[in-house]
């Protein structure tokens, strides 16, 4: 079944690289122009977001040099023990909504301290899988269309990792475990 | 943002004069090296951006967009119902979610951006966020995961016997963690809170 998915995916770019152009060229429209225009506004955008990407990794920079990270572990290790988070895994879950390859990293070490096929491998490895950099996408998107005011989407975002977090334990414990 | 971004700042500068020098340098490095990484990141999804912006473009031209907008329009209709029937806006966020779900990650920010900026459109271009913004992306942080490409590679490079032994375990956490994302964003609406 994750085979079949695998191939799905893995053939779904080349399929629409046949696909759009092919029926957008029966349909009249001027394939090459139109891709050309919208590449080019592709390419303001990456410069419109330019600025907040630049405020994020700046913050995220400065707060894993000061040894931020380390403070906040230290000061959430009890409730992570109590809501049946292992304590090796409490700094990917710190860091995963603040920085993609930073967790990445995270997630290598701890692979190879564990194994992967060890509980805090598999935990650490499902908790990596599941969610998304929730900063950046709070930045990137929000950036591009120019809000400011992203009313409760912060709140939101850290809260469906922790539920996805606190899920990632159990269905490792439950199914693999 | 405005005081997430500052406390974040102000609470790493206090924590490096509590260290004394070294704290100072740490910081001032850590300045240098995040701008750069900022820098280096946002070239590195320039041609990803500029290739997908232009197949979207295409696609919209040729009327594929309307079709699988009108297609799939129930689903919106029940996750964003402030999105109008037919409206692209529609379209470019079903496509966000599908990309984003196979995993398929340096096409997911380009269709994401594209979403953002219709949504925009309908929200009259104002400075806060819409209800139908902050749906997408109480969608798109808990990011649904049909295939983890990218741990099960490095698993794999790890040595694991089973690389591929975490996609179910993905597969429900994400479920989970989109699930009270998105009820917790129905809550705040209800309520129409303000941080």
């Amino acid at each position: 079944m994750s085979g079949l998915v695998q191939a799905f995916s893995s053939w779904v770019i080349p399929a629409l690289l046949l696909l759009v152009p092919g029926v957008a060229l029966l349909r009249g429209v001027r394939v090459y122009e139109v891709f050309c225009e919208g590449a080019r506004e592709g390419l303001e955008t990456a410069f419109r977001i330019l600025p907040y990407l630049v405020a994020m990794f700046v913050a995220v920079g400065v707060f894993r040099a000061s040894h931020g990270l380390d403070a906040v572990l230290g000061l959430l290790r009890p409730a992570a023990e109590r809501l049946g988070l292992p304590a090796e895994v409490l700094p990917l879950a710190i860091l995963r909504p603040l920085s993609g390859s930073g967790s990445l990293g995270v997630l290598a070490e701890l692979l190879k301290e564990h194994g992967p096929d060890s509980l805090v491998g598999l935990i650490a490895s499902t908790m990596q899988g599941s969610t998304e950099t929730t900063f950046y996408v709070l930045t990137v998107y929000f950036g591009a269309v120019g809000v400011v005011k992203a009313r409760h989407s912060v709140a939101v975002g850290l809260l469906g990792d922790l539920a996805g977090f606190i899920a990632s334990v159990a269905a490792v414990r439950w199914l693999l475990g | 943002m405005n005081l997430i971004w500052t406390a974040i700042l102000a609470v790493s500068v206090l924590l490096a004069f509590l260290q004394g020098a070294d704290g100072a340098t740490a910081v001032t490095q850590g300045v240098v090296k995040g701008a750069e990484d900022a820098v280096v990141f946002a070239f590195g999804l320039i041609g990803a951006l500029a290739f997908w912006s232009g197949m979207l473009k295409v696609a919209e031209a040729s009327g594929i967009t309307n079709a699988v907008a009108r297609a799939l329009s129930p689903l919106v209709r029940l996750l964003f119902p402030s999105i109008p029937p037919g409206h692209p806006a529609s379209a470019s966020v079903l496509m966000a979610i599908t990309v984003n779900m196979l995993g398929l990650g340096n096409a997911a920010t380009p269709l994401g951006l594209k979403a953002m900026e219709d949504l925009a459109d309908l929200n009259g271009r104002r400075d806060e966020a819409s209800d139908a913004m902050c749906t997408f992306l109480a969608v798109s942080t808990s990011g649904v995961t049909l295939i983890p490409s990218t741990v099960i590679a490095v698993r794999a490079a790890a040595g694991s016997a089973q690389p591929a032994a975490v996609v179910v375990t993905t597969l429900l956490a994400t479920l989970a963690g989109t699930a009270a994302a998105v009820a917790a964003d129905r809550l705040f609406q209800l309520r129409r809170w303000r941080p």
